[in-house]
């Protein structure tokens, strides 16, 4: 009767999507980690990849995070062809250029996603990182992105919106992609110089050189719930110093309390969020930002200054210049 | 990379054409400039602080918490001049390095940085900052205090300094913890030193899952001064005494103090915004990418719902 798929298979829940077995699986359906419940792709999808029953937070690719963000409406990927290069010939357990291929194969280009939209109607651009593109690493691309993203903000006058998830610096580009930090702090330089506002969205999990770098320079910082949020990952901290973590260490709702973030907000509302605070700090930037005085109005009264001191008939000579410009500049 | 004697003023360049064409250094070579940069007698910060000036001022505390000593921080002055220094300082002895806990910052020694550069920013005093960590402190204490933040805010701050600022890697320059300190107009390395996006042993655990590999990590990654400036991530490399700076301190910050002075006399002819561009413009070039076409079928316009990714579906 009910169209509710319902499996208790043990086995199935095992299955973790990481790498090929999860092909095997019927269409790609979930299981929550924290309740079990059991979703169907489409459902999943329709929830924002979020869990209905106990509100555990799913990792969502870019792409599909930017369609959740534009709600439907259309939106343009940018510099989706910029790729990964190889520049050291790295090889760890596998060459470099096998893993991108391998990942390039799951469906994502890169592990930054920029694309151009609405969000409820306020123009902005939308960098979002893709978990599932080798962790999300920022490598050359990332950064190069990025940059591009702040330049065509700054340029255009749009506010920024980036949303991360990612392991941190990606390994394999070495000191090159550790410079990637530095990239994108320059990158959020632009916009201050722009006086455009950033929105930072951190998705778990945010740790490493990404949260090193801009994800903690946001003007506005929101977390996703659950999502690991910090510089150095859990088991690092506890090899390195041998001491017991918090259950909640490092997550969204701790940063909250240490004053990392503004606020922790939940898939659902993000849009509405974003919208909200963009919305408070929207100006009409085609006109130009007003100034308290006009250009017209200062030359105005400049003249009418000098004009005190004059003769009536050059009195009315310069109100009548300043009357036309007025009107020429209105 | 070998370390044997050098001569003089083409060093830099012998050293990158050598690397240039025929490509990469001996695992032997990189492992031996691994050892070279943490060698325990190998100078550090405050060795080389009282060897390039004639006085120095420490500085301490970020003002808001604590001291952190992994940091060292201080006024200078040098012969053309009063300086700001910061530099990441290791122990030489047991006591020491518990004390400076190895070279590992927390947020408080990056806060001290930036209150150091702001007060370089203020007195409109040239900046030197000297690099040797195996990286950010890992701590509980420290994630809590912001250690992401304070790293990015970090090199905010290096970026937008007026003054002439220059960085110089003197051992390991490893991860986030080091690039705080390393955002300036011209990076000099030394000639063993080392440079690189994490320490072999963190790369070998992650990505070998054997914190044995090192060495393997340590060939993968190169992480030489040769590589450094071939990517032009480094614009100098600084020559060290024959067999290594561990040798001959003395003679390891004269090589050093005639490269700082050779650098910021270039710096100082330039105007404040004219650096700041230019610094912004260094790290925008650095970055290593292809550009393919669409040929995998992306589509440049996506519409809502109507867009499936095989495979880009929500993960757990």
């Amino acid at each position: 009767m009910s169209r509710r798929h319902i499996s208790i298979s043990v086995d199935r829940l095992k299955r973790r999507p990481s790498g090929s077995p999860s092909r095997k699986l019927p269409a790609d359906d979930r299981s929550c980690p924290k309740c079990s419940s059991h979703y169907r792709a489409e459902e999943l999808r329709r929830n924002l990849g979020v869990c209905a029953s106990c509100g555990h937070h799913f990792v969502v690719g870019a792409r599909e995070r930017i369609d959740q963000l534009a709600e439907g409406a259309g939106w343009r990927e940018l510099w989706s062809e910029l790729r990964a290069a190889d520049p050291l010939q790295f090889v760890d357990l596998e060459p470099y250029p096998d893993r991108i291929e391998r990942a390039e194969r799951k469906g994502s280009n890169e592990a930054l996603v920029v694309g151009e939209l609405r969000v409820r109607g306020i123009a902005c651009i939308v960098a979002s990182m893709d978990f599932p593109y080798l962790g999300g690493s920022m490598g050359s691309v990332v950064g190069e992105k990025l940059y591009r993203a702040a330049e065509r903000c700054a340029e255009r006058g749009l506010p920024l919106v980036v949303v991360t998830s990612s392991g941190g610096a990606r390994m394999q580009e070495g000191v090159i992609a550790l410079m990637q930090m530095a990239k994108t702090v320059v990158a959020f330089e632009l916009l201050r110089d722009a006086e455009l506002p950033t929105v930072v969205v951190l998705a778990h999990p945010t740790t490493g050189g990404v949260w090193a770098s801009f994800a903690s320079l946001g003007d506005i910082t929101y977390a996703e719930p659950g999502a690991l949020v910090s510089f150095a990952g859990p088991r690092v901290i506890e090899q390195t110093t041998r001491e017991k973590l918090a259950p909640d260490f490092g997550l969204a709702e701790t940063q909250l309390a240490n004053g990392q973030v503004d606020d922790v907000v939940d898939r659902r509302d993000l849009a509405g969020r974003i919208a909200k605070v963009l919305g408070i700090l929207d100006r009409p930037r085609a006109a130009g930002p007003a100034p308290a005085v006009t250009w017209a109005q200062e030359r105005a009264e400049r003249a009418a200054t000098v004009a005190r001191g004059l003769p009536e008939r050059a009195k009315r000579a310069v109100a009548r210049v300043t009357r036309q410009d007025e009107g020429g500049n209105r | 990379m070998s370390v044997s004697a050098r001569k003089g003023g083409r060093f830099v360049r012998r050293i990158a054409t050598r690397f240039h064409g025929s490509g990469s250094e001996s695992a032997n070579a990189i492992w031996e400039t691994i050892q070279l940069a943490r060698h325990q007698d190998r100078p550090y910060t405050l060795d080389y602080i009282p060897r390039l000036f004639t006085e120095f001022e420490e500085l301490r505390g970020d003002r808001y918490f604590r001291d952190d000593p992994s940091i060292v921080a201080g006024i200078a002055r040098g012969e053309d001049g009063p300086y700001a220094v910061v530099g990441q300082q290791k122990g030489r002895d047991t006591a020491e390095r518990t004390h400076r806990n190895f070279g590992m910052p927390s947020p408080e020694g990056y806060r001290k940085a930036m209150r150091v550069f702001e007060l370089a920013e203020k007195l409109d005093l040239p900046v030197v900052t000297l690099i040797d960590t195996p990286g950010a402190f890992p701590g509980a204490d420290a994630e809590n205090r912001g250690q992401g933040g304070a790293i990015s805010r970090s090199m905010q701050a290096m970026l937008r300094l007026r003054v002439p600022v220059v960085a110089v890697v003197i051992g390991e320059g490893s991860s986030g913890g080091a690039l705080a300190l390393g955002v300036a107009d011209r990076v000099l390395m030394l000639e063993n030193a080392t440079y690189a996006v994490i320490s072999p042993e963190g790369a070998a655990s992650i990505l070998w899952r054997d914190a044995a590999k090192a060495r393997d990590a340590a060939n993968a990654f190169q992480p030489t001064a040769a590589n450094c400036y071939r990517w032009g991530i480094t614009d100098v490399v600084v020559p060290e005494p024959t067999g290594g700076a561990h040798t001959d301190h003395d003679e390891a910050a004269r090589i050093l103090g005639t490269h700082l002075a050779r650098t910021f006399k270039e710096l100082r002819g330039m105007a404040p915004g004219e650096r700041q561009r230019q610094r912004r413009e260094r790290y925008r070039r650095i970055g290593s990418y292809r550009e393919v076409p669409n040929a995998d079928g992306t589509q440049l316009v996506v519409q809502g719902d109507a867009v499936h990714h095989s495979g880009a579906g929500p993960t757990g």
